[in-house]
């Protein structure tokens, strides 16, 4: 059967084409413009050529971020996803324990970025905070404003608190979408719980897996706000991501070449890892 | 109305290199044209691409190669141009 052509329809596009050129192409143009020149405000700006690249590249602190950045990603990847997997293998399928569940494991996704840094900070706290205070108080010496560890811990624990239902929720649709039928095969073929979850459980939650680690990825790798909020990039640099580093470099030195730079290296590595994540699953679509 | 764009802070430089992009993707259009479907194929990778899936591999590995050699040789990019043209054939031709 022949396709009607109806060029028209680009029209309707048009409108998409014009936010998309006005709030990712334009700055992203204006980004690379600034990246190659030097400024001290007022419009005018110098030529500086691949000066600031080079600058970043021999940069001890940039790569100090981006190790800092990858080990955080890893860790919540690490943590996130088997906690996830556990409760949602624990949650209830059926009677009001369902709903019950689902309203509490969204409640944290629901919270602003901004809102959960301010709670944890205020939370962590010796003087007022309920876990710093009962912390020092059973002997345990813990002090998120000075200690590089205790910095640590609290953004990781901050972000597992914030970020695990996403992985809870997105486990959980991948469970109860599995067919009853499967579980009855199991159990008639006298599967143990582990075999039921190796072979039945696991391999239906693949997809909802790979969109989970994709998505705590990304934003893990992202991190701004809550880090910024708990302990604005201390003690010292120990907790200061790329994002952070970036927002450092543009808005508090108004260095906008180097920040530029660092803005699009970090653009690119961002769009090789979606990159390879879209083809990972786009492959595993296919493959089934 | 006066638009004053100088606040994007233009050179000759990046208006090339955006022209360039800009020529490239309309070439990738006439192609489309002539050649409808994308030209899928399974390459040395060992799944599908088609030709916009090679331009966008060829421009994401260009802009590495310019950013290894800048940090590991230095910044006479040229040599480094010309590596990301073989490596754009390469992938092009085998991915």
């Amino acid at each position: 059967m022949d396709k009607t052509w109806n060029n028209k329809a680009w029209f309707l596009v048009l409108p998409v084409l014009v936010l998309v050129a006005f709030t990712a192409v334009i700055p992203l143009m204006t980004v690379v413009n600034y990246s190659v020149q030097d400024t001290f405000g007022n419009n005018v700006f110098t030529w500086a050529g691949t000066e600031w690249f080079e600058e970043l590249l021999s940069s001890s602190r940039f790569w100090e971020a981006m190790v800092r950045n990858l080990i955080f990603s890893f860790i919540i990847l690490a943590i996130e996803v088997p906690l996830g997997i556990f409760i949602a293998l624990n949650m209830p399928k059926k009677g009001w324990g369902v709903p019950v569940c689902l309203v509490l494991m969204s409640l944290p996704l629901l919270i602003p970025w901004n809102v959960v840094g301010t709670i944890w900070q205020v939370f962590g706290r010796n003087d007022i905070g309920l876990l710093g205070y009962y912390l020092n108080a059973i002997g345990i010496d813990y002090n998120y404003v000075q200690d590089p560890f205790d910095a640590w811990v609290t953004i990781i624990v901050m972000d597992v608190w914030h970020w695990t239902s996403l992985v809870v929720l997105l486990c959980y649709a991948g469970l109860v979408s599995i067919p009853d039928a499967f579980y009855q095969a199991a159990k008639i073929d006298g599967a143990s719980r582990w075999a039921v979850f190796r072979y039945i459980q696991l391999p239906k939650m693949q997809r909802v897996l790979l969109i989970a680690v994709l998505l705590r990825f990304m934003d893990s790798f992202m991190i701004y706000t809550e880090p910024f909020v708990v302990t604005g990039g201390g003690p010292g640099n120990s907790t200061t991501f790329l994002s952070i580093d970036l927002v450092k470099t543009a808005l508090g030195q108004f260095d906008l070449g180097p920040a530029a730079a660092m803005s699009l290296v970090y653009f690119l590595i961002i769009l090789l890892l979606s990159w390879v994540f879209y083809t990972v699953m786009t492959n595993y679509d296919a493959e089934r | 109305m006066n638009l004053d764009f100088s606040w994007m802070a233009w050179t000759w430089p990046t208006a090339a290199f955006f022209i360039v992009i800009a020529l490239l993707l309309c070439g990738m259009g006439v192609w489309e044209y002539a050649s409808p479907g994308g030209n899928p194929r399974v390459g040395v990778l060992r799944f599908e691409t088609t030709r916009g899936d090679r331009l966008f591999l060829s421009l994401l590995g260009s802009a590495f190669i310019h950013l290894a050699w800048l940090g590991l040789v230095g910044p006479n990019l040229w040599w480094a141009l010309a590596l990301s043209v073989v490596y754009a054939i390469g992938v092009f031709r085998y991915v």
